[in-house]
């Protein structure tokens, strides 16, 4: 998986492309891990993302957790796989999916 | 009627090699991309599974084999573990419609995979573990 962050002020946005599962979710917790230290904008660009599985779930979780402590997160360019898993899971109404 | 099969230790580092060893049949035999993508998932859950508890806190073997039996296309995918018996289909569904806060995680990767696939059925069977899973395509 290749994660790129991008970075401006408060506002950070970290795009992801690959798969988000078991072997590449501790990447993507490592990579977020002091990241959103100050950030009350965080954008998930999912735009090169394939699949997520509920590994990828779980750290998306956990982020939602933080950035509802901080301000605000919305996630975009969700593909329909991924979408799916949304619905099916309920985290499409947990998460900002814009 | 294509069936192949591998063994491997069931430990989470090899879940690259039990996706490519299953992709590749499958996209030899026109398996549409988004359903080969709910296939990954739902077998990824499978051997995360069987890879955490079957053997804990040793590892142990896991057999898969991959049938596509005739038309409409289908593809039947089993696992068999020798660890301790566990039906992981036995598990309570979690409640997807809680908040963030209130939500727990675990449980969730079975859950799609019955939401996912068209079947999934476990026996135990001659001391073994057999899962199967079976998506139309």
């Amino acid at each position: 998986m290749k994660i790129e962050k991008k970075a401006e002020g408060s506002k950070l946005t970290v795009a992801l492309e690959g798969r988000l599962d078991t072997t590449t979710a501790p990447e993507l917790e490592e990579a977020l891990k002091g990241s959103l230290d100050g950030v009350d904008d965080l954008t998930m660009d999912f735009g090169g993302l394939e699949y997520i599985s509920s590994a990828g779930l779980r750290i998306l979780l956990a982020t939602q957790k933080i950035m509802n402590k901080q301000g605000k997160m919305r996630v975009t360019n969700v593909n329909e796989v991924v979408m799916d898993v949304f619905d099916v899971t309920g985290f499409a109404d947990i998460l900002t999916i814009e | 009627m294509p069936t192949k099969t591998m063994e491997t230790e069931a430990v989470k580092a090899h879940l690259p090699q039990v996706l490519d060893f299953l992709e590749g049949s499958l996209e030899e035999a026109g398996c549409p991309m988004k359903t080969l993508m709910q296939i990954c998932i739902a077998v990824e859950e499978i051997f995360v599974n069987i890879a955490s508890y079957a053997y804990a806190p040793e590892t142990g073997s896991v057999r898969i084999r991959l049938d596509m039996p005739g038309e409409p296309s289908k593809a039947v995918i089993t696992f068999e573990d020798s660890g301790i018996p566990y039906d992981p289909l036995k598990k309570e569904d979690p409640d997807v419609t809680l908040s963030a806060e209130e939500r727990q995680i675990g449980g969730l990767g079975i859950y799609m995979v019955k939401q996912s696939m068209d079947d999934v059925r476990y026996q135990y069977k001659d001391g073994k573990n057999v899962l199967t899973l079976e998506k139309n395509f």
